[in-house]
Order: C-alpha cells, then sequence, then structure tokens
C-alpha cells in the first residue's frame, strides 16, 4: 500500500515522524549499531530542541509513571547552538530520512539567530519552534498567545523558505487561536500536542517526586485530549498538522489521520520499544485496510467528515 | 577493549528493539523472587549491564500501571540446553511493576530489550596494581555483584564479598546466586554474620588491607552507594558503582535517568552508566529524600 507523503513540501516515505525529545538518534546509534540505520523507524527525524547556549537539563528525578503514561521534567539538556551544529548535525545527517530541527529561545533575537543558523545548513529539510517558553521581554508563554506567536512567525518568516512548524502546547483553553496566530505569521505547519502540564506528589515522603516540582504528561494517558484538539485546530487552519498525544500503533495513528493530521509522531512509546515506529508504520496498511482505505491519501483526503 | 572512556571492557550491543522471551521458571528467594528468562537470540552481557522488562500481555492491565518497563540488572546468566541463554532476575515487589515481573508464570512472556550500559571493568583495569576485588552488595544489588563474582571465578581473579541485608527475608537470593566462600553478611537485626552494615565490614577489610592494591565494586541502596563511595574516595581507593535511577527507556532517549556528574552537568546512566567510578558522580544519592 502506498504511504507516502508530505509534509510542507518535505517529501517522506510514509507518515510517521518521532516526537520532539523522545528519541535521540546518535545515543541509539552507540546502543544498537548500525542497525538502527537499516532499520530507521521514521520517516522524518525530529532533533531534540536546541538552544542557543548549552544546559545541564533538571535535577533529577525527572521522571514519574503515571497510569496509562509518564510525567517528566527533563529541562532541555543539550550542547547549544555551537555544539549541536558541529558535533551532532553531521550523525543526524546519515540517517537517510529528511531532518527536522526544534528550536527554542526566550526572546525573538535568539530566535532569529537559531533559525537562521541552522536553516543555511543544506541537511536541515525543516525546523520546529517550541515556543512553550516565556519571552524575556513580556514574561508571557509566546506558544500560549495567538498575537505572540503570530509575532514571532513575521520576524521569523523572511529568515529561510524552508518550512517552519511551530509545535503547540495543549496548555490553552482554545489551541485554535494560537495556531491561527501561527498561521497567520507564516508558519508552514503546527505540530501537536506538547505535553500537558502535571505534578505527582510522593505520599512517602509527602513531597513532589519530579526535581522542579511539576513537569508535562505523556503517554496514552493523553491521546483523548490530543485527538480533540488536532480535529478543533485542522478544521481552523489550512497548513496541514503533524498530529501526536500517546500513538501506540498503527489503530491510534490512525485516529489522529482521521481526527485531521497529515502526519503523525511517536513519543512516550519509544521509550517502550525502540522499534515502535516501524510498528505503527508496519501496521497500517491493514489499519487503513480494514476501513477500506486504498492509500495514506485517501484516509487524509477522509478526515473531519 | 572498547573506545569507551575510563579504560572499561566494550559493552555488549543491544539488539535493535524489543523481543518476546519465555518464562522458564519462578521461585520464591527469600522475601524476594528469582525468575528465569529464555533469551534465544540474544548477546551475552556483561556484569553491571541491564534489561528493560515488561510482562506480556496485559503491561499496564491493572488500572494503567505498570506502564514504563523496569530496568533490571540480570542476576546470572548461562547456557540454555535448547539454545540461547538463561538470564535470572531477581526482583523484590515494591510497586506495580516488579509486583507484575513477579507474578509470571513458567510459560508466559516477556519483552526484553538489551542489554544496556556498560559493564564493570576488571580489577586490573580499575586500579592497575589490584591484587583482586571487594564486591559489596546490599539487599537486591546482590544481583549485579554475583554475576561480577562469577566472572572474577571463571577468569581466576581473587575477590571477596561482603553482603549485607535488612534481615532475613531481604537476603533471598544469596544461597542460589552466591557461593559461601569469601564471603561475609552482615545484618541490620543482628539475625546472623554481622550486626550492622556491611559498611562496617568494609572498613575492616581496608584496615587490614594495603588499601594501594584494593578495587571496590557495589550495587545497592543509595544510602550504601554513598557511604562505600566516600570510604573508598576518602582513602584514594578505586571504586566502580552500578546505580539506579528512574529510567523509561534503557538506551538515551528518554534523558530521565540524570546523575549528576562531579565536574558539574549530568550523565545519562543508562548509556553512560549504570556502572561508574565513584569519582565521576557528585553523588549517588541523587533525587533521594535527605536522610537525617
Amino acid at each position: 500500500m502506498d504511504l507516502s507523503t508530505d509534509i510542507c513540501g518535505i517529501e517522506l516515505s510514509g507518515p510517521v515522524l518521532n516526537g520532539s525529545g523522545t528519541f535521540d538518534a546518535l545515543a541509539a546509534r552507540r546502543v544498537f549499531g548500525d542497525s538502527l540505520i537499516e532499520d530507521f523507524p521514521f520517516d522524518c527525524y525530529v532533533s531534540k530542541t536546541i538552544t542557543m547556549n548549552p544546559r545541564p537539563g533538571n535535577p533529577p528525578y525527572r521522571l514519574w509513571e503515571t497510569p496509562s503514561g509518564m510525567i517528566n521534567s527533563i529541562g532541555l539538556p543539550g550542547p547549544g547552538l555551537d555544539g549541536f551544529l558541529e558535533r551532532d548535525l553531521p550523525g543526524l545527517a546519515g540517517l537517510g530520512v529528511p531532518l527536522i530541527v526544534s528550536v527554542m529561545a526566550d526572546q525573538v533575537e535568539d530566535f532569529e539567530v537559531l533559525v537562521s543558523r541552522v536553516a543555511t545548513r543544506d541537511e536541515v529539510a525543516g525546523i520546529e519552534l517550541n515556543v512553550s517558553c516565556p519571552n524575556v521581554h513580556s514574561g508571557l508563554i509566546v506558544g500560549e498567545q495567538p498575537s505572540e506567536t503570530e509575532a514571532l512567525m513575521k520576524a521569523l518568516r523572511p529568515i529561510t523558505e524552508k518550512p517552519l512548524i511551530v509545535k503547540l502546547t495543549p496548555n490553552v483553553a482554545n489551541p485554535q487561536e494560537v495556531a491561527v496566530g501561527a498561521e497567520a505569521g507564516g508558519a508552514d505547519a503546527v505540530s501537536m500536542i506538547n505535553t500537558v502540564k502535571a505534578a505527582a506528589i510522593d505520599p512517602g515522603v509527602n513531597r513532589t517526586w519530579l526535581g522542579v516540582g511539576a513537569g508535562g504528561l505523556s503517554g496514552p494517558a493523553v491521546r483523548p485530549i490530543a485527538l480533540a484538539q488536532v480535529r478543533a485546530v485542522s478544521a481552523s487552519v489550512g497548513i496541514p498538522v503533524i498530529g501526536m498525544g500517546g500513538i501506540t500503533d498503527a489503530e491510534s495513528a490512525l485516529e489522529f489521520i482521521l481526527a485531521g493530521a497529515r502526519v503523525v509522531a511517536v513519543g512516550t512509546e519509544n521509550f517502550r520499544d525502540p522499534r515502535a515506529g516501524s510498528s505503527v508504520t508496519e501496521g497500517l496498511p491493514a489499519a487503513l485496510g480494514r476501513r477500506g482505505f486504498g492509500s495514506l491519501a485517501e484516509a487524509q483526503a477522509a478526515s473531519l467528515d | 577493549m572498547s573506545a569507551d572512556s575510563g579504560g572499561k571492557p566494550g559493552r555488549t550491543q543491544a539488539p535493535f528493539g524489543r523481543r518476546l522471551c519465555e518464562v522458564a521458571d519462578s521461585r520464591p528467594a527469600g522475601g524476594y523472587r528469582i525468575f528465569t528468562l529464555i533469551d534465544e537470540d540474544g548477546p551475552s552481557p556483561g556484569p553491571g549491564q541491564f534489561y528493560m522488562l515488561a510482562a506480556h500481555p496485559d503491561w499496564a492491565a491493572e488500572g494503567g500501571r505498570p506502564y514504563l518497563p523496569r530496568a533490571i540488572s540480570h542476576a546470572r546468566v548461562s547456557g540454555n540446553p535448547a539454545g540461547g541463554q538463561r538470564l535470572d532476575f531477581l526482583i523484590d515487589e515494591v510497586g506495580p511493576g516488579t509486583s507484575r515481573l513477579a507474578a509470571m508464570s513458567p510459560g508466559d512472556a516477556c519483552w526484553i530489550t538489551g542489554p544496556f550500559g556498560g559493564r564493570f571493568s576488571l580489577p586490573r583495569q580499575l586500579n592497575p596494581k589490584a591484587a583482586g576485588a571487594v564486591l559489596v552488595g546490599g539487599g537486591i544489588g546482590i544481583a549485579p555483584m554475583a554475576v561480577l563474582r562469577r566472572e572474577l571465578v571463571d577468569r581466576g581473579i581473587p575477590s571477596r564479598s561482603l553482603l549485607g541485608f535488612r534481615d532475613r527475608e531481604h537476603s533471598g537470593g544469596i544461597d542460589e546466586l552466591f557461593g559461601c566462600e569469601e564471603t561475609r553478611l552482615a545484618f541490620e537485626d543482628g539475625s546472623s554474620g554481622h550486626k550492622g552494615y556491611v559498611t562496617d565490614l568494609l572498613l575492616q577489610i581496608l584496615e587490614g588491607d594495603d588499601s594501594g592494591s584494593a578495587a571496590v565494586y557495589s550495587c545497592g541502596p543509595p544510602a550504601m552507594l554513598e557511604a562505600v563511595r566516600r570510604i573508598c574516595l576518602d582513602r584514594g581507593i578505586p571504586v566502580e558503582l552500578a546505580l539506579e535511577s528512574p529510567m523509561a527507556c534503557g538506551y538515551g532517549a528518554c534523558f530521565g535517568c540524570a546523575v549528576p556528574k562531579a565536574d558539574g552537568g549530568y550523565m545519562r546512566l543508562c548509556i553512560d552508566g549504570p556502572v561508574v567510578r565513584g569519582d565521576e558522580i557528585a553523588t549517588a544519592m541523587a533525587g533521594e529524600p535527605a536522610v537525617g
């Protein structure tokens, strides 16, 4: 069955991406060797979020298991822009699939530097903007404000012709308003959802379990939330949606396609099975066929019926 | 030798993806259980490496937990007459994941990925002047110590084992996994052996030895590991510790298993550990509630 597709001009052999920060391909290559490349589980690779300067990440503990999911407060550890471009990007370019680089900053000037320096690299097919950080000037979380999101996009849009994708937070009443702002500012796509704000209490010692007190919920526990928001957003904007939130298999991936997502991303399930992306892809022809679809494109066209 | 830093023997590379293994046996061991998986295709793991385990099916069936696989070091590896290898795991039922694993019966199946992480060094790699090894295990942490001890015996390298437990109930596995030779026991409740902490035994041994020829290995509860680490660092004795941390994936994807490094920042325990040198980390108790 034909699973080929595209996302804002990036040609893909299939519709399965990874969620940013849920699969470190360089670490996985070290652990699994060349079989990772021969059997790469995604049709497009999204990097973890890159920031201007190196970040150590949050103090432990960073994880807490919940019913059908987990809370994380990792804190975006990473090598910073220079370290990423010098050390990580060459390795990621060898994965054999298109590469989307996720970036985050707390002021528009840094976003401009990140986007311009990442976009000029031929290895990079597109850029995802992690807008879940407060703007140091306004104090507002960019991705929670339609006007802030639109203003950021208008500043970044002239820098590159490569696709710019806005990662939407679910922690707003109406994510479609933010999506409309992103589209008005010139975004090529939105990806959603990011994690849902969450906390965990360890009653044994009467404290929050996570080192920084709270974090983000992911896994199948958030899937119904993600599906509702993907439906609302895809009905409100003309740009494509990259859908994610608790996808574990082809059936749940198809739920997102029918909710209006053009392609999907696997996140937390990667932790349970390093080949989860491949499992989704392998199950798609049967899942599509059971519902009478002859191709992925037919299901994409049938969404929101 | 691999190119890994620290002169550790090469790590065994894991097959990509998870695989279903048959449960061959499950038996009580004091207050713990030992279960055996038949790993038909996996490579032979080194001492200190670990697997991610999830019972099949119905993992996450009861109230959505356990959801994530559990990181557990093997306690023994042996050949399987019908092919492949037998992996023994020592398990303490402390939550929904370990309880579900302990409930598996022969004939059931279990998802595994791994072996992950790096292994313990050999004594001469840890300390070029090492005359032998001192193994310090506590509670469930005796599992990787048992694997290391077997390897040292096979290689003809002398070792002494010091094992500490709260009480008899929490000493399950010693009879099956450890022989009695060159093994000393400590029980906090005084039910047998030395009454007190296993670190008391370590201090006795180090006082009687030329500490310049010592190489210490340890696995156990965080407070015990930190005490062992301090004892060794204070005396300039090379020590390797197998740590534990909340961990979702085991292969570097989730960034959850952060352990603070001595020189700042964090390491990912799954790929940079779980075996660490005592001087590599800032503490073996990161994230633990402060102990008064």
